[in-house]
């Protein structure tokens, strides 16, 4: 397990997630930038990981295309061996751009948008019929929002009073052709959620601390299920990729690695 | 054979208490045997397929063996992607029930003719399909899922009427054969092997020996039963309640053909899409060809046409 804080353990994930995309010269990097600091502070110190399944917490990364953001936390925190992350997108790899079950640390295949929360609601519909006090953890995209399918898991989640399942939404207004409010106006997100019986907390999405500590606070045993909207900024922490809808799907050029490389260790510094 | 069904899932729930019920809002009465005996382990999910199977992943994931249940349409195609990125990626032992396939709900008209589930089922590498001639067979499926790891489908239809001769028998990936007549082969899957027997007994009337094969099960498919059978007959007719690609027809085409077989085929099932053509089971059947009587008939016409 790691010893770092949350707040290394992002930057280092940024870091990999640079360094990986442009070595595997593919996108996505500007959604998993967005949730580098929302994996820092759940892998870094909130994530119970112990190794009887029974106990271990789960995640589901329901925004599957920032699978890369997820491989960089399992290998910064021991939970993969270290060198694991320089396999993503070759031949052959257990490391897709979405992520599958077979790679260790991985608890559900993801990548089609709408699906991750359903199954989330299944984990812990699990835990309570077993008495276990394990968590479930789901990291949405809003765009997600879109999918039909997500008010259905909404409903049953409340309805059903699973207050261990907590959703942590990536606010970061943006989808693969555009910003949501132009595809599909996401606005006033947590009185939605509220609306559908969950316990809404909105917060900032790049301070890993105040997530933490948000979440300690969280009522897991009883009540509404929760959500944290975290508000974040896509492309976070690389000047010219923040907010810019290319950055779904664009690979980097040699300058624009560099450039975002000096930015990540200037910030880090 | 619904009914038979839910009692014997009752009894699987009372022996391995992984057996969860979860409905998208169907099963009116018919689902209280279950849920009366197991609460705890009973929910409505209310009418969303789509979420019904997300749920079950993430409960077969924790050790649970959830079965969801709908009618067959609801239960195969709204929720098919959550059947492959779920139960099927993650080799869970969700087991999809979809109730009433082919022509069962026929009075409620097109959205409720399930004429495509096998092929789509099917088509998924580790889903075993299975899909029982009448309530013996049912009750023989739902044991037999206690040996399967993987996802499951069964079709399980309103009428479980016995099939003569067939006895309850049923085996995972293998054909269950009444008679041994060697003039053809009738091969039936699900309730209307009942109207391939029928048939059978037609020709049997007419001096034509015929053989029928009941196939309860796809993956894996009882494709050594049917070479055997296939090799000792010029003639051979699928019988599905289905479209003519992707289900018992398809497979029967891909047997005779990838083993250098002769046996000419006549594939049973429905030819279009039924539009503005609601009606009685019975009377669907007979419109597309599948009663015992125009059963026989084709496979007359076609033995007139080229003798043994």
């Amino acid at each position: 397990m790691s010893d770092l804080d949350s707040t290394t353990l992002a930057d280092g994930i940024r870091r990999t997630v640079i360094e990986q995309s442009k070595r595997a010269n593919v996108g996505h990097i500007g959604s998993a930038l967005s949730i580098a600091d929302i994996l820092a502070a759940l892998y870094g110190g909130t994530l119970n990981l112990p190794g009887d399944r029974a106990q271990r917490d789960r995640l589901v990364l329901s925004k599957g295309h920032a699978a890369l953001a997820l491989y960089a936390a399992l290998e910064l925190t021991g939970n993969m061996p270290p060198g694991t992350t320089g396999t993503y997108c070759a031949d052959g790899t257990l490391l897709g751009v979405h992520p599958e079950r077979e790679l260790d640390g991985v608890d559900f295949c993801t990548g089609s948008l709408g699906h991750g929360l359903s199954i989330a609601v299944g984990a812990a519909l699990a835990a309570r019929l077993e008495g276990t006090p394990r968590r479930t953890f789901v990291v949405m995209s809003d765009a997600e929002l879109n999918e039909g399918s997500v008010w259905e898991a909404v409903m049953f989640a409340a309805h059903h009073g699973l207050a261990s399942l907590v959703v942590v939404l990536d606010l970061n207004g943006q989808q693969a052709m555009g910003y949501t409010r132009e595809v599909l106006d996401l606005s006033t997100p947590a009185q939605r959620w509220r609306a559908f019986g969950w316990d809404a907390h909105e917060l900032d999405g790049h301070d890993p601390a105040a997530m933490q500590a948000t979440i300690e606070e969280l009522n897991c045993e009883a009540g509404a299920p929760h959500v944290l909207i975290a508000h974040t900024t896509f492309g976070k922490g690389v000047s010219f990729m923040q907010s810019v809808i290319d950055w779904h799907y664009l690979p980097m050029t040699d300058e624009q690695y560099s450039q975002a490389l000096s930015e990540l260790e200037a910030a880090a510094a | 054979m619904r009914d038979d069904f839910v009692a014997e899932l009752a009894e699987l729930a009372a022996t391995d208490e992984r057996v969860v019920l979860l409905t998208g809002d169907l099963g009116y009465m018919v689902l209280d045997v279950f849920s009366s005996r197991f609460p705890e382990r009973f929910f409505n999910v209310g009418v969303a397929e789509q979420n019904m199977v997300g749920i079950a992943t993430g409960l077969a994931e924790a050790g649970y063996v959830p079965f969801v249940y709908s009618i067959a349409t609801f239960a195969t195609m709204r929720p098919y992607e959550f059947v492959r990125n779920g139960p099927v990626l993650h080799n869970l032992p969700v087991r999809v029930v979809g109730v009433g396939g082919g022509f069962d709900y026929g009075h409620n008209g097109i959205t409720h003719f399930a004429l495509e589930d096998y092929a789509l089922m099917r088509a998924q590498p580790g889903m075993t399909v299975l899909a029982p001639a009448d309530s013996a067979q049912a009750r023989a499926a739902v044991q037999a899922t206690r040996e399967l790891p993987g996802p499951v489908y069964l079709r399980i239809a309103k009428q479980g009427t016995p099939v003569p001769g067939l006895n309850g028998r049923f085996a995972t990936g293998r054909a269950q054969l009444i008679g041994e007549g060697s003039d053809v082969a009738l091969i039936a899957i699900g309730s209307i092997a009942r109207e391939a027997q029928q048939a059978a007994e037609l020709l049997a009337e007419e001096g034509v020996a015929a053989t029928v094969a009941v196939v309860s099960t796809f993956n894996p498919s009882p494709v050594e039963d049917l070479v055997e059978l296939l090799s000792g007959v010029s003639l051979a007719i699928s019988v599905e309640t289905h479209y003519l690609n992707g289900g018992l027809g398809s497979l029967v085409a891909e047997t005779i053909a990838e083993q250098g077989l002769s046996c000419r085929l006549i594939r049973a099932g429905v030819q279009d899409t039924p539009r503005g053509l609601a009606g009685s089971q019975r009377f669907l059947e007979d419109r597309f060809g599948l009663s015992a009587g125009r059963l026989a008939a084709t496979v007359q016409a076609a033995l007139d046409a080229a003798p043994v």
